[in-house]
Formats: C-alpha cells, sequence, structure tokens
C-alpha cells in the first residue's frame, strides 16, 4: 500500500468533524499549493534538475524557508535516485511523505499536557499580533466544552484594550477573568490568578501575556520573570508554554521561536490565520531545525476553530486532491 | 542568532571580490546567488527576486570599475540602486486633500497593528504637520478594539468618532467625517477591522466604506515579519480596494522586512510609514533610499541625523556643547544630557542606526533603559553641592547616595569613574580638534 493510501485510510477512519475542519480552513492553502503542484507535474513529466529547481520555488514560496528546503530536495533527490524514480508523478507521494515526516517526528505524542488530578496552568506567548488574546479565547472555550472550569489571567497590561478584549472573551465564553489596571506588574497579575484560580479550585489556568518583538532584551527578561512567579507557585507549572506564531510569518518565526525558547522553555507551537493562503511552511523549518511541535492550529474564525494540530490531517488537507488521485491510481 | 542580516550576507559575498579590476560574469554569478538566497531569507517572495536578480546581473555584468571602488562596491552599488529603485525612490508623504477634511482608511490582515498605526499616524500629523485628526473608529468585530482606539485617544488628548460594535463600519465611516467637518478636523483616520484578503463578505464591507466617503488615501497595514504571502495579500487587496499607500509595522524586530520589497513591487503603491516600536511616537516616516542602504549595512546615518534634529533644543544644546569644551560639566548638565538624547527614542534604536553599528559585535549589545534609570537615580539623590564638585565624594556620601538611589556603592563609583573619564577625554578633545564636534552636542555618554 502506498503512504497515499495508508494516510487516507488512517485519516478517513478518524472522526470526521475534525478532518472536515482541517479541509476546510485549509481550502485556500491548498488551492494554491495543490495548484502549484499539479502544474509543476503537468509541466515536467521527469524527474531532472529542472523539475527540482521548480520545486524549490514552490517550496520556498510556502515559506518553509532555505535552509529546510535545500536539505528536503536533497532527500528527494536520493530517493528519486533510491527508488529508481523518473517520472515526476511517482515523486508526489515521496515528497507528502516527507513532508509529513518532518512535520511529525515518529509518533511523538503532540496532545496537550494537561494535568489530571491538580490545576493546569498554560502560559501564551508570542510576538504582537499574532493572536494570543483571541486563541486564549478560544482554549477557553474548548475547555469550557469538555466540562472542565477555566480561569483566564490578564498578563497583557500594555495594549491598550487588552484587558478589556480578554474580557469580553470571558463574557462570551462563561469563564472568569483575572485581571489588574494597565501598566502593572504582570507577575503580579499571575500571582494573583494562580490564587484565585486555586481558590475557585479551576482546571485550567490560561496566562495570557503582552506581544513582544524576542529581540527586545528588556521585554524578554519580563516574560522570564512572569514564568519564574508562576513555577515558584505551583512546581513544574507552567505544565505548558505555548509559542503563538502567525501562519503568515516568513523567516523571522525562527527567530521567534528561538528566542522565546530560550527564554521560556517553549513546550509546542500554536499556529493561527492558516486559513488564509499562507502556507505556514515555516513550522516546518521550526520543527526540523528546533525540534519544537505544533500543537494547535487556528483554521478559521470561528470559536471552535483551534484545533489540535495533527500531522496526517495536516499533509492530507495539504494535498487532499492528490491522495485521492494517487490512492486510486495506487489501487488499479 | 542563526541568520546573518541580509547586510552583513551580502557584505561577506563582497568581501570576497575585493582587489579585483573589472566585474566579470563569473563573479556576478557567484554574488547573484548569494543575493538570491539572503533575499529570499529575507522573505523577498521569489518572484521577486527573481526578477530583481536578472535586473542587477543584466547592469552589473562588464560594468567598469569605478576608480574609487571595488568591484565588490560597485556591485553593491548597482544592488543599492536597483534596491532603491525597487523601493520606490523617492520618501512619499501622506495626501491631503484639497478640501477638509482629508479622509484615511486603514486596511489589513488581522494582527498587522492597524489600530495601534492610526494612533502613531495622527499622532505624527499633529507633531510634524500640525494637524488635526479625528480618530474612526470603524473595527466592530475583534472585542475591545474600539477600547483600544479610545485609550489611544485619551492618551493623546485626540477625538475618537464610535458608535459601538452595533453599528455598521460604513456608517461610522460617515458620521467621523460629518464630525471632522462640524469640529474643523483635518484628517479622519479610519481604523478597520482585520480581515483576510480572501474573505470575500469582509472585503465588501470595505469597498462599501471606500465608496461611502471616498477615502483620499487607503493604507495597507503589513507586519514587516510577512513571508511570501506578503505578494498575496498586497496583490488582493490592492485589486478589490485600490490602495495608495503601505505602512510596514514591527520594523524594529530583528526582521529583515523583505516584505517592504515585495509588496512595493506588486502594488507599486508607495510605503509611506515603517512602525519602529511600541510607543506611540514610534513612527518614521518611510525612506526607501535609507532602507535599501540599511538594508546594505551603510546604516540609517540620515535618521540619525533627523531625530536629533528634532528632539535636540538647539539652545541648549550649543550651551552644553560650551560646557563640555571647557569641561566644566557638572553632573546636573549631564542629567540634562542625558534626558535629551532619551527624547529621540529608545538608545538601542539610535545605536542601530549609527554607521558602522550593523557589525556582529553590535548585535547583541542591547541598552538597558532601566540601567539609564538607575544612573539618573544616583545623580538625584546627589546634594546640589556634590553635584558641582564631585571631588567632595568621600565613603559616607557614596554611602548615602547609594541608599537613597537604591544601588550599590560599587554603581556609585562606576559612574563617578565614567563621569571623571569622560570629562578627561573632553578636555583631550577640546585641546586637540576644536570645532570638529560641532553640532553633536548630545552624544557623548559614558554607556554608549
Amino acid at each position: 500500500m502506498g503512504f497515499f493510501d495508508k494516510l487516507k485510510k488512517k485519516v478517513t477512519t478518524q472522526t470526521d468533524s475534525v478532518t472536515e475542519k482541517f479541509k476546510e480552513g485549509l481550502t485556500k492553502t491548498r488551492n494554491s499549493f495543490v495548484g502549484q503542484m499539479n502544474e509543476l507535474f503537468a509541466q515536467y513529466r521527469n524527474v531532472d534538475e529542472e523539475f527540482f529547481e521548480e520545486l524549490e520555488d514552490i517550496l520556498i514560496s510556502a515559506d518553509t524557508g532555505v535552509s529546510t528546503v535545500m536539505e528536503l530536495i536533497d532527500e528527494l533527490k536520493h530517493e528519486a535516485k533510491l527508488r529508481n524514480i523518473k517520472q515526476s508523478k511517482e515523486l508526489a507521494p515521496v515528497i507528502s511523505e516527507k513532508l509529513a515526516e518532518k512535520l511529525d517526528k515518529t509518533g511523538e505524542d503532540t496532545s496537550l499536557n494537561i494535568q489530571q488530578n491538580d490545576m493546569t496552568v498554560i502560559l501564551f506567548v508570542g510576538v504582537n499580533g499574532v493572536g494570543k488574546t483571541t486563541t486564549i479565547g478560544k482554549m477557553a472555550h474548548s475547555f469550557k466544552q469538555e466540562g472542565k472550569k477555566v480561569v483566564m489571567a490578564a498578563g497583557d497590561t500594555f495594549r491598550a484594550g487588552a484587558i478589556e478584549q480578554l474580557d469580553v472573551w470571558g463574557e462570551r465564553v462563561g469563564v472568569d477573568v483575572v485581571k489588574q489596571q494597565a501598566g502593572s506588574d504582570p507577575a503580579a497579575v499571575m500571582y494573583d490568578a494562580i490564587h484565585s484560580a486555586r481558590s475557585k479550585k479551576a482546571d485550567v489556568l490560561l496566562c495570557d501575556t503582552a506581544g513582544r518583538l524576542q529581540n527586545k532584551v528588556n521585554l524578554m527578561k519580563e516574560l522570564e520573570k512572569v514564568k519564574r512567579v508562576i513555577s515558584r507557585e505551583i512546581p513544574n507549572a507552567p505544565h505548558e508554554v505555548l509559542l503563538v506564531l502567525d501562519a503568515t510569518t516568513g523567516q523571522n518565526a525562527m527567530n521567534q521561536a528561538k528566542t522565546f525558547q530560550e527564554a521560556t522553555d517553549v513546550s509546542g507551537i500554536a499556529l493561527t490565520k492558516l486559513d488564509g493562503t499562507a502556507k505556514g511552511g515555516i513550522v516546518l523549518a521550526v520543527r526540523n531545525e528546533l525540534d519544537i511541535p505544533v500543537k494547535l492550529v487556528g483554521l478559521g474564525e470561528g470559536v471552535d476553530d483551534m484545533q489540535p494540530f495533527d500531522a496526517e490531517h495536516f499533509v492530507y488537507g495539504l494535498f487532499k486532491e492528490l491522495v485521492e488521485e494517487n490512492s486510486e491510481n495506487e489501487n488499479r | 542568532m542563526a541568520f546573518e542580516g541580509l547586510a552583513e550576507r551580502l557584505q561577506a559575498t563582497f568581501d570576497k571580490m575585493k582587489g579585483r579590476g573589472k566585474v566579470s560574469e563569473a563573479d556576478v554569478k557567484e554574488m547573484m546567488r548569494e543575493v538570491r538566497l539572503a533575499l529570499l531569507e529575507a522573505d523577498v517572495n521569489f518572484k521577486v527576486v527573481k526578477k530583481f536578480v536578472n535586473d542587477v546581473k543584466e547592469r552589473a555584468v562588464g560594468q567598469e570599475v569605478m576608480k574609487s571602488l571595488t568591484p565588490g562596491q560597485q556591485v553593491i552599488k548597482v544592488v543599492n540602486e536597483e534596491l532603491t529603485a525597487l523601493m520606490g525612490g523617492e520618501q512619499t508623504k501622506i495626501a491631503t486633500a484639497q478640501k477638509s477634511p482629508t479622509v484615511v482608511m486603514m486596511a489589513g490582515l488581522q494582527g498587522a497593528g492597524k489600530t495601534t498605526t492610526v494612533a502613531k499616524i495622527a499622532n505624527h500629523l499633529r507633531k510634524h504637520n500640525n494637524r488635526k485628526p479625528l480618530l474612526a473608529a470603524a473595527d466592530i468585530y475583534r472585542p475591545a478594539a474600539i477600547d483600544q482606539l479610545e485609550t489611544l485617544g485619551k492618551q493623546l488628548n485626540m477625538p475618537v468618532y464610535s458608535l459601538g460594535d452595533q453599528a455598521s463600519p460604513v456608517d461610522i465611516a460617515k458620521g467621523a467625517v460629518e464630525q471632522a467637518k462640524e469640529e474643523h478636523c483635518d484628517y479622519v483616520l479610519i481604523d478597520t477591522a482585520g480581515r483576510l484578503h480572501i474573505d470575500e463578505n469582509l472585503m465588501g464591507e470595505l469597498q462599501e466604506v471606500k465608496q461611502a466617503v471616498q477615502p483620499d488615501e487607503i493604507l495597507l497595514v503589513v507586519d514587516a515579519m510577512t513571508g511570501q504571502d506578503a505578494v498575496n495579500v498586497a496583490e488582493s487587496f490592492n485589486e478589490q480596494l485600490g490602495i495608495t499607500g503601505a505602512v510596514l509595522t514591527k520594523l524594529d524586530g530583528d526582521t529583515r522586512g523583505g516584505a517592504a520589497l515585495s509588496v512595493r513591487q506588486v502594488t507599486g503603491v508607495p510605503i509611506k510609514f515603517a512602525g519602529v516600536g511600541e510607543k506611540i511616537d514610534e513612527l518614521d516616516e518611510f525612506h526607501p533610499e535609507r532602507m535599501a542602504s540599511r538594508i546594505l549595512g551603510m546604516g540609517d546615518v540620515l535618521s540619525l541625523i533627523e531625530k536629533a534634529q528634532t528632539n535636540v533644543d538647539d539652545e541648549r544644546a550649543k550651551e552644553l556643547e560650551k560646557k563640555m569644551r571647557s569641561a566644566e560639566m557638572t553632573f546636573d548638565d549631564f542629567l540634562e544630557q542625558l534626558e535629551q538624547v532619551r527624547n529621540m527614542g529608545p538608545l538601542d534604536d539610535l545605536l542601530q542606526m549609527m554607521p558602522g553599528a550593523n557589525k556582529k559585535a553590535m548585535k547583541n549589545i542591547q541598552v538597558d533603559e532601566s540601567q539609564i534609570g538607575r544612573v539618573e537615580a544616583i545623580v538625584r539623590s546627589m546634594t546640589k553641592h556634590e553635584k558641582d564638585n564631585p571631588s567632595v565624594m568621600n565613603a559616607s556620601r557614596k554611602r548615602r547616595i547609594a541608599k537613597g538611589s537604591g544601588t550599590t556603592i560599587q554603581d556609585v563609583n562606576r559612574l563617578l569613574k565614567q563621569f571623571e573619564d569622560m570629562k578627561k577625554m573632553m578636555k583631550q578633545m577640546t585641546s586637540g580638534q576644536k570645532g570638529k564636534k560641532k553640532g553633536k552636542g548630545g552624544f557623548q555618554l559614558p554607556f554608549m
């Protein structure tokens, strides 16, 4: 059974609603990506230098990053030789196989680290405007759906209107928000929030922070302090530090991941705004070079469009048409 | 850091070429490979890169190397010229309507920084052009977006027009223009909700707002960190709205900002402003030629000079300079100097703009602003007598100052030593090269 077949089988046996979300959210991404791929296969029937050059352009246009692309192309060239692939079409499953491999390192668990008998603290970090507060709102909603008691901490005390924004989410979702005045110390907010959440017997505490560019040393220090305060109050917490990345971000995402990882020991990535035409190829590079798993993806503006990341779904979402077409071919 | 900046990357390539007399085709080919990779890593769209590289190749091959330049420099020159041309040549100012008020509408993806930019532009218009802007809160979708603009309006002490989040953006825009006319505001800045360029409904809404108020300027706000998709975003906003300019935000990050090139190339509209910090006055007019030379590592000397000019009070600067020359400077003068430099904006910004600052060594130097606060606290804890005569300082005085400023005696000693060194340096300077330092009054600080 070919890779596409396996992928299809695996994905379709899982719950349809999730598959649907991925399919729908990735429509635009897929259309342009698969469109380009199909064109490539149509234009270059043979696997040769020109074919690889064109493929390189397509991958780069998805923000995959120069070094990751070069690596990928090298591996593909090697595979092509090894499996004696001459027709470009035959390489299609190999390409998606390699992509999936890079996104999902051998069946690693990318689910969130949720505490069974204690409060789970999740800290959200990232640069300005990536969608931290919105992600928290959506997460609060989904935890609440699961019947968990959720508290949110308004740790963005800097940006005008940020506290109000989280407040609105709190009302919308029906979740308590712990807040202080604008301009107050975010670490103090966290301290408050932890104690307040404890006394409310919350299951999950979601901590918002102000967006900051990763090259601002002082602001990164502030973030370190926020994390330190959380760890001091609850050993092992925060149980997750999620770096929120905007899917439209280019190569700077690498710098972001690296610096935020140094400061706060990021445990996973939440990739937002993937419902545009952006392909979020940068997560490949981040996964590949820094080994931070993607744990959540934002596939739309709806409150339940934040989904756990699943590499197979993601690749299936990207290659849907190719998968269907090819698995037919493979079966023939 | 994993990536070198575009400037360094190019610089490294060009350094290889040093000492040759003519630009050969092979040279150019090798260099252009590096240029291509560097531009791709800087997030310039791959199509734009292709075209750019071809253009430069054509121009560079066979060029006589000018006498004063090395082949590498010669190619830098061509690359620089082409980059500048690509980015639009000259700086373009924000439009002014013949009949007030001038209506400016913002557009862009979620999280690009539209609301912040509205406030920054308003502040810029008032500070530099003496205008009276009205802000219009037409982002009715994102929770608390209206609150955000109202808070910013309050900070700026500027009127904000809002109808809450139940009114339609069209009505809000219309109402804002009406109110601007009544209150004789000469600019209306309309904040809009972030939207995906492929969201037909929301794009339609922007078209309706455009229809209703006929903006004189439609600015696309673009995050400088945007990747390859910047081209698609810019293209479709332009197609559907007919944008007249762009604003590049978050340029104070360590992104290489290739999106600037892409946006400019596919839309042909000028980039008018650049957001360079979180504070409300951290907005610069966009200078394409400076951006190009900054990319190429020549330092942004021009911006620095301009910054110094608007913020340093000329008279005071002269007086200070005089004092410095005669090495009579006291701690009071020192404090004042500190303030003036501070007024110019964050120090690391200033440092980055200095030519030669783009070196690896400078990369990790971050001026800790709180450190300056500490220096300030120390000086403020001195008595008048101590400030005027630092020589009276003894152990017990130092202990008191350290206590008063919440620092340690070591901190106090360090500052005193630096201050003395500085005075010594000035003495040497004034006896040696008089006149050379003119007009640079504010730059001699111990921690720079």
